[in-house]
């Protein structure tokens, strides 16, 4: 099958890449840019591993394909610390013991991110239905929930700071009385 | 788990789109919306269509809208743009309650609305909320642009009156009366499962009985359907919890309830009773705790 070229936008980088008009976001961010932070798990959608911020929202990147994807903006783990200095939600997955094998945290840390991003005023009680977007199979999720809760306050203040467009505003973007 | 291989066509409008499908629908050629049951199913090799008509670029396609009686959403309308109420009315905020049933946030980000109807699920919530509101379905091809009642447009599972060269282009959903209360209820084994039964139901309350009932259920039955049984029982009647039950009988005695590997029709049509009555006392106890009413 032919490659057709394309370009993704990752984390600030641009990445000239050629897939398959079926190659799935997850498996080009992975296998033709060589970003192996975001994990894949199930690849239908159910497990979360492969969650990412796509046009500022968390959504499953093995559900769209690379070239649904290409010129947006996509973030991906490896894009939350700033140099050395781990993001404020990594600190608090290690300081929580949020992770055991690891292997779920960039999709919950991608998850958290995004939706803080998307609605920074997503309530308390909130959080543990967003969390169960993702599976967990070890470390369980009572450190998660803790580990997020420790620091939602300022992942609130931090995407009100940032200007986040919320959701909210997006659905009401494209509201209009006819 | 890849899916096979095929061709992906990004059309930039709508009649750009409708002439995509019209050359293409006879070969298997499919719209691609959000993607969040279509992309599982080709990951699984289930579906393989050799064209895919994503529809995600088309500019205004996510639009949510109102007229004087009706929401309007858009063929890109995403569940999330609906989980905090789009228009002032009872409508908006039986969505908003509604949306937070479907399956998982980063699912509901991109899934959107009108694709839940094109797919048609037995167990859609916005099946469910397309039925009760008796919504019209919009369809488009390149000859006609015609109007569908759900009625119709539900033909079965996963089945619909859509011609395999028409694309859904927005759904329309009658808004409801002002003083209109609503209830909403799913039973599943896990949040964000599939609903293994739910329920919506609204009404009004004048003089003290309750008039303009509608009971619609999901997940029971092949199709989302409004239960005229059960909702004669209630028109002109004083709501109470007694009555409710009366209702959730009637309802379980109307259903052809679906069976799978884990529940039986048995147990639909119990649950067919649990569900009515509890949406209808959501309806009527969420008016009470407001000061209204007097049970």
């Amino acid at each position: 099958m032919s490659r057709i070229p394309l370009r993704l936008n990752v984390n600030g980088t641009p990445y000239d890449i050629e897939v398959e008009h079926r190659k799935t976001l997850v498996d080009a961010l992975r296998e033709d840019c060589g970003l192996t932070g975001t994990h894949s798990g199930c690849e239908h959608g159910v497990c979360g591993a492969c969650t990412i911020v796509f046009d500022g929202r968390p959504i499953r990147s093995c559900l769209m394909f690379a070239h649904q994807a290409a010129d947006r903006p996509i973030r991906t783990v490896e894009g939350l610390a700033d140099g050395e200095r781990l993001h404020v939600l990594q600190t608090a997955f290690m300081e929580n013991h949020a992770l055991q094998c690891g292997f779920c945290t960039p999709g919950f840390l991608m998850l958290v991110v995004g939706a803080f991003e998307s609605d920074p005023e997503i309530a308390d009680d909130e959080i543990v239905d967003l969390l169960s977007s993702n599976l967990c199979r070890c470390t369980g999720y009572q450190n998660i929930v803790k580990a997020v809760r420790s620091v939602a306050a300022e992942l609130r203040r931090n995407a009100s700071a940032a200007g986040a467009t919320g959701l909210t505003e997006v659905a009401a973007g494209g509201h209009s009385n006819a | 788990m890849k899916p096979a291989p095929f061709e992906l066509h990004r059309p930039s409008t709508v009649n750009e789109a409708l002439r995509l499908l019209a050359d293409l629908s006879d070969d298997g050629g499919l719209i691609l919306a959000g993607g969040q049951s279509l992309v599982p199913i080709m990951a699984l090799r289930l579906a393989y269509p050799p064209h895919l008509i994503d529809i995600n670029e088309i500019a205004g396609l996510d639009r949510i809208r109102t007229d004087a009686d009706h929401l309007i959403i858009g063929a890109t309308a995403r569940h999330a743009y609906l989980h905090k109420p789009v228009v002032d009315n009872p409508v908006g905020r039986l969505l908003s309650e509604m949306s937070h049933h479907i399956a998982h946030y980063p699912i509901r980000m991109r899934g959107t609305f009108c694709g839940s109807l094109a797919h048609a699920d037995p167990a859609s919530e916005w099946c469910l909320a397309a039925a009760t509101l008796d919504a019209e379905i919009v369809l488009a091809s390149v000859k006609e642009t015609r109007t569908v009642a759900v009625t119709e447009y539900l033909a079965g599972a996963m089945t619909t009156a859509r011609e395999q060269d028409e694309m859904l282009v927005e759904v329309r959903l009658p808004l409801l009366a002002e003083a209109a209360q609503f209830g909403f209820y799913e039973f599943n084994r896990r949040a964000g499962d599939f609903a293994l039964g739910m329920c919506a139901a609204t009404f009004e309350v004048i003089d003290g009985t309750m008039t303009n009932v509608r009971i619609g259920i999901g997940g029971i039955e092949e199709v989302p359907r409004r239960l005229t049984d059960a909702e004669q029982v209630l028109e002109g009647q004083r709501p109470g919890e007694r009555l409710f039950a009366d209702a959730g009988a009637a309802a379980a005695a109307c259903v052809d309830p679906l069976e799978d590997a884990v529940t039986n029709a048995l147990y639909r049509r119990d649950l067919t009773a649990v569900v009515v009555s509890r949406a209808l006392a959501g309806a009527h106890n969420a008016t009470v705790n407001m000061g209204g009413g007097d049970v």
